[in-house]
C-alpha cells in the first residue's frame, strides 16, 4: 500500500516522452503542475482545471486523457507522453503537427498542444475515421481561435497521410 | 483551483482497499477514473481528509459474464466497456448509450462504476442501469451485498451507499433489448450534460421499458404495454412529464425538458416497436 500524507513531499518517477524522469510532488499536486512547475515541461498548458477545455491533454501509458483530472501521485511508475515527444527534431514535426501547420489549425496555440495528444492517441486506435467521428474527439476541446475548421482539415488530411506511410506521430512510443 | 489537502492512499489489494475506507469512512473518497470526483476536488465542492485510489486493482479490472449477468469491475474504464466485443450482442442498450457519456478523452479514464457511484441526474449510465435494471455490488468490511439500481440511486449524487462501503462492480442483465433498443439526447454539445436522455428497449410481451434521466433527481422508467392504444401512451407520457417536475437552470427550463419528454418518448417508442416486429 502507498500512502502519500498531507504535506508529505514524495518522489515521483515516470517515464516522459521515453525518458524515465522523475520529481517532488504532494499528495494533491495535479499532474499538469508536476509536468510543469517540476519538470519544466511547458508545453502542457492548464485552461479549466476541471476537465472541460481539454488544452491539458497528454498520453498516460498511450491513452489520451486530461492531466488536470489526475494527481502527479498517480502518474508514479506511469509512461507519459507529452506535446514535446511529439516532433522528432525542431526540424521534423510529424504528421499530424505538419497539417496542423499547413491548415492554420491554430492561432494563439493555448489548446493545440491537448488535441495534437488526443488526436495522437485517437488515429493510432482509428486510422481511418469520418469526419462525425473527428467532430465528436474535437468535441472534447475548446478553440476560441480557428473555428475548427482548419482542425477538421489538418485531422483529415493528417488521418489520410499517416495510412499512405508508417505513421510517424507516435512520438516516443 | 487545486484541491485542498488530503492523504493519499494507493492500496495493493480490495482487502486493504476496505479496510482503509473502514478506518476514514465518511472523511474518504473513492478515487477510480477521477473524471467527477477530480474536478469536485479541483473545485473545492469536496473536500475528504483521505482518497483511496482504486484505479490499480487487477480486482477489479475484468469485464466478465456471470450466468445472464455482465459484471463490470469498478476500475474498468468506459473506453474499455465500449470495446468490449461482446458489448453489442449482449448489451446493445448500452452499446448505443455509452459513446454519449462525457467525452473521448474523458471516457478513457472515467469508469463505469464511477459514474454510476457519483448518481448525476443526467448521466447516461445510471439511466442505462436503472433501464436495464441491473444492480450494484458493495463492499465493506463487514461482507458484500447488491442492490437494485432503484435502491442504489436515492437521489441527486445521492446513493444508498453507506459511508464504509465502496462500489466494487455493476451488474448488467445480457440480452435486453436484442429486439430493440434507442437511446437519444438533447444537449448543448456532444459530450455536455444531458438537458434530457431518454431510453427504450424492448421488453417482455412485446412492451417497451422507457427510462428517462435528466429531469428528476434520477432516472425514472416506465413500461408502456403491447396493447396500449396511442391516445393512452400520450396521457401516460403526459403524466411522466409532470412527474418528473423538472428544474429551471442555466440549460434549460423546466417546460422545456417536460416538451422534450413529450416530444422523444413517443419516437424512441416507435423505433422499438418497429425492431421488434
Amino acid at each position: 500500500m502507498r500512502e502519500v500524507t498531507t504535506g508529505e513531499t514524495v518522489r515521483i518517477s515516470l517515464e516522459l516522452n521515453g525518458k524515465t524522469v522523475s520529481g517532488n510532488a504532494t499528495s494533491r499536486m495535479l499532474l499538469t503542475d508536476f509536468l510543469r512547475s517540476e519538470l519544466g515541461q511547458t508545453g502542457t498548458h492548464v485552461g479549466c482545471e476541471h476537465g472541460v477545455c481539454g488544452c491539458c491533454t497528454v498520453r498516460i501509458d498511450g491513452v489520451a486523457a486530461r492531466s488536470c483530472l489526475m494527481l502527479a501521485v498517480q502518474a508514479d511508475g506511469r509512461r507519459v507522453d507529452t506535446v514535446e515527444g511529439l516532433a522528432a527534431s525542431k526540424d521534423a514535426l510529424n504528421a499530424l503537427q505538419r497539417a496542423f501547420r499547413k491548415h492554420h489549425a491554430l492561432q494563439c496555440g493555448f489548446c493545440t498542444a491537448g488535441i495534437l495528444m488526443s488526436f495522437s492517441d485517437f488515429l493510432s486506435r482509428n486510422p481511418n475515421p469520418d469526419e462525425d467521428e473527428v467532430r465528436e474527439v474535437l468535441g472534447g476541446h475548446i478553440c476560441r481561435c480557428t473555428g475548427y475548421d482548419g482542425l477538421m482539415k489538418a485531422i483529415m488530411e493528417a488521418a489520410a497521410d499517416m495510412r499512405g506511410k508508417t505513421p510517424s506521430h507516435a512520438g516516443a512510443t | 483551483m487545486k484541491p485542498a489537502p488530503f492523504t493519499y492512499i494507493r492500496p495493493d489489494t480490495l482487502d486493504e482497499a476496505v479496510t482503509a475506507l473502514a478506518q476514514h469512512g465518511a472523511d474518504a473518497r473513492v478515487l477510480a477514473g477521477g473524471q467527477s470526483l477530480m474536478a469536485m476536488l479541483n473545485l473545492r465542492l469536496v473536500e475528504p481528509k483521505a482518497l483511496i485510489d482504486i484505479s490499480r486493482l487487477g480486482e477489479l479490472r475484468s469485464i466478465r459474464l456471470d450466468g445472464d449477468m455482465i459484471e463490470v469491475g469498478a476500475a474498468v474504464t468506459q473506453a474499455e466497456f465500449l470495446a468490449w466485443p461482446q458489448l453489442k450482442e449482449k448489451a446493445p442498450f448500452i452499446a448505443r448509450a455509452l459513446p454519449w457519456v462525457g467525452h473521448f478523452q474523458t471516457r478513457n479514464r472515467g469508469t463505469v462504476c464511477g459514474s454510476i457511484a457519483h448518481a448525476d441526474p443526467s448521466s447516461e449510465l445510471p439511466l442505462s442501469l436503472a433501464l436495464l435494471e441491473g444492480e450494484v455490488v458493495l463492499r465493506s468490511k463487514s461482507g458484500t451485498r447488491r442492490l437494485k439500481a432503484s435502491e442504489f440511486q436515492t437521489g441527486m449524487l445521492q446513493t444508498a451507499r453507506r459511508d464504509d462501503e465502496m462500489v466494487i462492480a455493476v451488474r448488467f442483465p445480457a440480452g435486453v433489448g436484442l429486439k430493440g433498443a434507442a437511446f437519444r439526447e438533447v444537449a448543448r454539445r456532444h459530450g455536455d450534460f444531458a438537458i434530457v436522455s431518454v431510453g427504450a428497449v424492448s421488453a417482455e410481451k412485446g412492451a417497451v421499458r422507457v427510462g428517462v434521466g435528466g429531469v428528476a433527481e434520477k432516472p425514472a422508467c416506465i413500461s408502456i404495454g403491447a396493447s396500449m392504444s396511442t391516445p393512452d401512451i400520450t396521457d401516460r407520457i403526459e403524466r411522466l412529464a409532470w412527474e418528473l417536475g423538472g428544474h429551471d437552470d442555466i440549460h434549460a427550463s423546466a417546460r422545456y425538458r417536460r416538451d422534450l419528454v413529450r416530444r422523444m418518448v413517443p419516437t424512441l417508442i416507435g423505433e422499438v416497436r418497429a425492431c421488434a416486429k
